[in-house]
Formats: structure tokens, C-alpha cells, sequence
């Protein structure tokens, strides 16, 4: 069976700064595989990698069977298929959030005027935002943002959804609507590939965990062992901190990989 | 002066006793602000006196000579400046944003070509520019700018204004966040379907204050249009007056033709400060 997704040997630096060293996965379809890591251990980087806002600079990345590094391939028309999800919500603020939902469907798929506005509506009655149609998005909590940049990308009938830090903007307290959104997404079958620092989401919705590292792949598998039982010194360092963060100073023995404090 | 004697000076508990011969700070500057108003009344009264307001009345504000530029002063000469400025900065705009957009491309010879038009025509008068265009059928035979003087004033304007507007727009380009294009981009938009769409309408709104302010400047720009020696039908308002207070050896048109530059101008500065203070507390 053809992977949803399919990185291999993927490298990217900055400059002289190497952000990934080489990745492979992959991730197949209806799975729901979280990332995990310290911040600028390359999550965020490689999820862009997958739909090309960044250009890899060298190794290959396939979706659904289209190798997205061939330069002969119609980058437009395969980022159709993949829905992304920015941590900081990116609506278009001069339009309304209908507006927002029916831009892309009328302007890219050229879906009639009708069409469009039904498969808008559609969407943001599924997360949980119907009602807010006519408001413009600086009108709106973080939370509701979110789920109408959710309802955003699944207007557009996606094979794969791309989550980046999707709630690390919000307010704890609205954290917990997206959550469910995702689940809900998650439950229906949906291909989705999470840049999260929710564990608990991580380890209840997701079919394998990541765990990155200094741009490498440090430890992958079902979330219960690697959240729950991680093998390797830097994950179990990296989870007590985001797990326990008050404690995280008190255990000085588990921080060997760690690069002295900054 | 109605300052009262140091020692009834009262003395707060917090206050220092001011040593001897000293004013406290806040009387000091009362009466700094009392030498000011009082020389302020001085001047006035001798400009009142030394003025020659005869002479003046009959020269700038006789009202028979006022009279003879109504109304041709409204129906032909703001109409004509208005006509030069909204031509000039309407084509201004739509040169401006392909100079913007052509600055910020990723083709090398797009933005040098840009850079060199901003450097140059930003740097020369716009006097200069509408000397120039005088001199275009010498340098051309046979080539005539479409649309006679109007043509003439609105492409003198337009090649000032472009120059301007896009350095203006650039900004407002710039200003757009950057995850603004990359959503565009991601639900499968092309670049210029996102410029389209999402980023230009954007930076438009951003740019909306200064383009009014610049919209001004151009509207008193307009004024050169009358080095083109134009006349009749086609003459604005600064030659309109120029020539009225030649004919009639009397300066009041002038200052006709400068209050209704005034009429235009105050109300669009007022509305710029307006949209400007709206845009800082959306933000």
C-alpha cells in the first residue's frame, strides 16, 4: 500500500545553519502521527517541508504518490490535497470568516458561488463556529480563529491535514475546543500529522509519536511506549520537563544530552 | 503682578522651603508665561498699527476683482485641477503598485529596473519633469501625448506620483505578515492569485493614510502644470489666478485661488489624521 506520506534523506539548512540532517518517515493513510521535541529541534521545519513552504535542500518527499521535490510537479495543484494548520490561525482579516472558507474553494477549485458558501457552512458548523459566518477574525477568541482556519482547510477536501503547533497560540482555557476538533477529525479517518506540545493529546489520538531531536529522528513508535515508556536519555530528559516543569531542575542526572543551559 | 511676597508663600509638607530669593519652579514659569503673552500683545499692536490695511484691502481682498473670478474659478479652474490630480494619481497608483510589485519580484532585472525609475524621478523636481515633457515633440518628432494638456498634465503628474506611490506601496507590502501568503499559498493559491486575493488588498488598506497625504501633495503639485503653458478651457487653478491678477493688476485672485486650495486640502488632511488614528487603534 502507497504511503500518504513519504520523506526520505530529507535535509534542510538556513545558510550555514542545518535545521533537519536527514529524515525518513512516513506516514500512511488514516494514521494520526504526532511530532514532538524541544523547540528548534526542526518539528515545525519539516511539517513545512511536506507541503514545500520550505524547499528542501536535499532527500525527497512524497505525497500520495507525487514526488513534491520533482521540479517538474504543479506545486499549486498538490498543495490542494493538503490541508495546513499555522500556530498563529493566519486568517485573512479583511474578509469575513465565510469569506475566508469560500476564497480558496472559489478561486482554486473553482466551485460555483453556491457550492461554496454550502461546503463553508458545512465546515464551520463541524467545528463549532456556524454561528460566527459574518464576523471578521480579530472579532474572535484564538480558539475560534483556529477552528475556522481548521474549517479553512477542510473546505477544501483534503487527503492529509498539516497541524503546526495548532494551540500553542491560545489561551489554556480555549486550548481544549481545538483539542476536541482534532479528535473529532482524527476519529472520522482523517490523515494528520501534528507538530504539538499537547502530550496528552499526543497520547490518546495519535497511531505513533515522533520524538526529534538536534533535526534528527531520535526515537518513533506507538505513543505508550514513547511517551509512556521512552527508551532513549533524550526523550525521557526532554518529557520530564514538558511533563513536570516545575521539577525539571531537581534531576540533574537525566539532562547528560542536554546542551548546557542557555 | 499679583505674586505675593515670599514669606506668604505657603509651603507644602512635601515641598522644600525655597532658599532665599528664590521663586519655586511653578511660580517661575508663570510669570515667564506672562512676559510671553505681553510681548505677544506688543507685536500685535504695532503689526496692527504699521500696517497699511488700505493698501492691503485693495490689493488682496477687493471684492469687485473676487467677484470677477466667480464663479470660472469652481467650474474651470478646480474642476481642470481636480481632473490633473485625480488623473495623475490614479495612473500614479496603478504605475506605482507594478513598480512595487516589480521591486519586491525575485527577477533581478524587475527590481533594478524599479530602483533606477524610484531613484530618479523621486529625486527630480516635478518642475523639471513638466519642462521635460514640454520639450518631448522636440526630442520626438511627430510624437504627441495623448490627450493634449490635459494628457500632458496627468502624465507629468503620474510619472512624479508613480516614483512616490510605490515606495509607499512597497511598504505596505512589506507590512502584510508573511503567514498571510503562506496560507494563500498552502490552500493551493499561485503567487499571483495570493498577491491578488490576499496580500495587495491587504497593503492597500495599510497605505490608505499616507496616500491621502500624498494625494495632497499632488493636488499642489498640480499647480506646475502651469509652466505648460496651457490655456482657455484647460488652465487650473494657479494659473487660473496667476492670470485674472495679471488682467486686473489687483492680487485678490490669488488669494482666491489659495482658499479654495484650502477648501480641498484642509478637510482631506483632517481626513487622513482621521483614517490614520482609526488604523493605530485596530492594530
Amino acid at each position: 500500500m502507497a504511503h500518504a506520506v513519504e520523506i526520505k534523506e530529507l535535509h534542510k539548512s538556513f545558510g550555514d545553519l542545518e535545521v533537519l540532517k536527514g529524515i525518513d518517515f512516513t506516514v500512511d493513510e488514516g494514521q494520526v502521527v504526532c511530532v514532538i521535541g524541544p523547540s528548534g529541534s526542526g518539528k515545525s521545519t519539516l511539517l513545512r517541508c511536506v507541503n514545500l513552504l520550505e524547499q528542501p535542500t536535499k532527500g525527497k518527499v512524497t505525497v500520495g504518490g507525487v514526488e513534491l521535490t520533482d521540479p517538474d510537479v504543479d506545486i499549486d495543484a498538490a498543495r490542494r490535497r493538503l490541508g495546513m494548520v499555522f500556530q498563529s490561525f493566519n486568517l485573512f482579516p479583511h474578509m469575513t470568516v465565510l469569506q475566508n472558507v469560500m476564497i480558496a474553494q472559489r478561486r482554486v477549485l473553482r466551485r460555483g458561488k453556491d457550492e461554496a458558501e454550502r461546503v463553508a457552512r458545512e465546515n464551520l458548523d463541524k467545528v463549532g463556529v456556524g454561528a460566527k459566518c459574518d464576523a471578521y477574525p480579530p472579532q474572535l477568541s484564538g480558539g475560534q480563529q483556529q477552528r475556522v482556519a481548521i474549517a479553512r482547510a477542510l473546505a477544501m477536501d483534503p487527503d492529509l491535514m498539516l497541524f503546526d503547533e495548532p494551540t500553542s497560540a491560545l489561551d489554556p482555557e480555549l486550548v481544549g475546543d481545538v483539542l476536541s476538533v482534532m479528535r473529532k477529525l482524527a476519529r472520522d479517518g482523517m490523515t494528520m500529522l501534528v507538530v504539538t506540545h499537547e502530550m496528552s493529546f499526543a497520547r490518546e489520538v495519535a497511531d505513533r509519536v515522533v520524538f526529534m531531536d538536534g533535526g534528527v529522528i531520535v526515537e518513533e513508535g506507538p505513543p505508550d511506549q514513547v511517551i509512556g515508556d521512552p527508551q532513549h536519555a533524550r526523550t525521557r530528559t526532554f518529557l520530564k520537563r514538558v511533563l513536570d516543569p516545575t521539577h525539571s531542575e531537581d534531576d540533574g542526572a537525566s539532562g547528560v544530552d542536554e546542551a548546557p543551559a542557555r | 503682578m499679583t505674586d505675593q511676597p515670599m514669606t506668604a508663600e505657603p509651603v507644602g509638607p512635601a515641598g522644600q522651603v525655597p532658599g532665599k530669593g528664590r521663586l519655586s519652579p511653578r511660580k517661575r514659569q508663570r510669570i515667564s508665561r506672562g512676559i510671553q503673552y505681553a510681548l505677544l500683545i506688543a507685536v500685535v499692536v504695532v503689526v496692527a498699527f504699521l500696517t497699511n490695511w488700505k493698501g492691503l484691502g485693495e490689493n488682496f481682498a477687493k471684492i469687485d476683482v473676487a467677484k470677477q473670478a466667480l464663479p470660472d474659478v469652481f467650474t474651470v479652474a478646480l474642476k481642470n485641477t481636480i481632473i490633473y490630480t485625480v488623473g495623475g494619481f490614479v495612473f500614479g497608483s496603478l504605475g506605482g503598485l507594478l513598480l512595487a510589485l516589480m521591486r519586491l519580484s525575485s527577477v533581478r532585472p524587475y527590481r533594478w529596473i524599479a530602483t533606477v525609475y524610484i531613484e530618479i524621478f523621486r529625486g527630480l523636481p516635478a518642475l523639471l519633469i513638466f519642462l521635460l515633457i514640454l520639450f518631448l515633440p522636440l526630442a520626438l518628432p511627430g510624437f504627441e501625448v495623448p490627450g493634449g494638456t490635459y494628457g500632458q498634465g496627468i502624465l507629468g503628474l503620474t510619472i512624479v506620483s508613480s516614483a512616490y506611490m510605490a515606495e509607499t506601496l512597497r511598504a505596505g507590502l512589506q507590512a502584510v505578515p508573511k503567514g498571510q501568503s503562506e496560507a494563500a499559498r498552502s490552500l493551493g493559491m499561485s503567487h499571483s492569485r495570493a498577491m491578488i486575493s490576499v496580500v495587495i488588498p491587504q497593503a492597500i488598506r495599510i497605505v490608505i493614510p499616507p496616500t491621502t497625504n500624498q494625494f495632497v501633495s499632488l493636488l499642489k503639485d498640480s499647480s506646475l502644470i502651469l509652466f505648460l503653458g496651457m490655456s482657455g478651457e484647460y488652465v487650473e487653478l494657479t494659473k487660473f489666478g496667476n492670470d485674472l491678477a495679471s488682467t486686473t493688476s489687483n492680487a485678490t485672485p490669488i488669494l482666491v485661488v489659495g482658499l479654495t486650495y484650502l477648501l480641498v486640502t484642509i478637510p482631506l488632511g483632517y481626513l487622513a489624521g482621521r483614517l490614520e488614528k482609526r488604523q493605530a487603534k485596530e492594530r
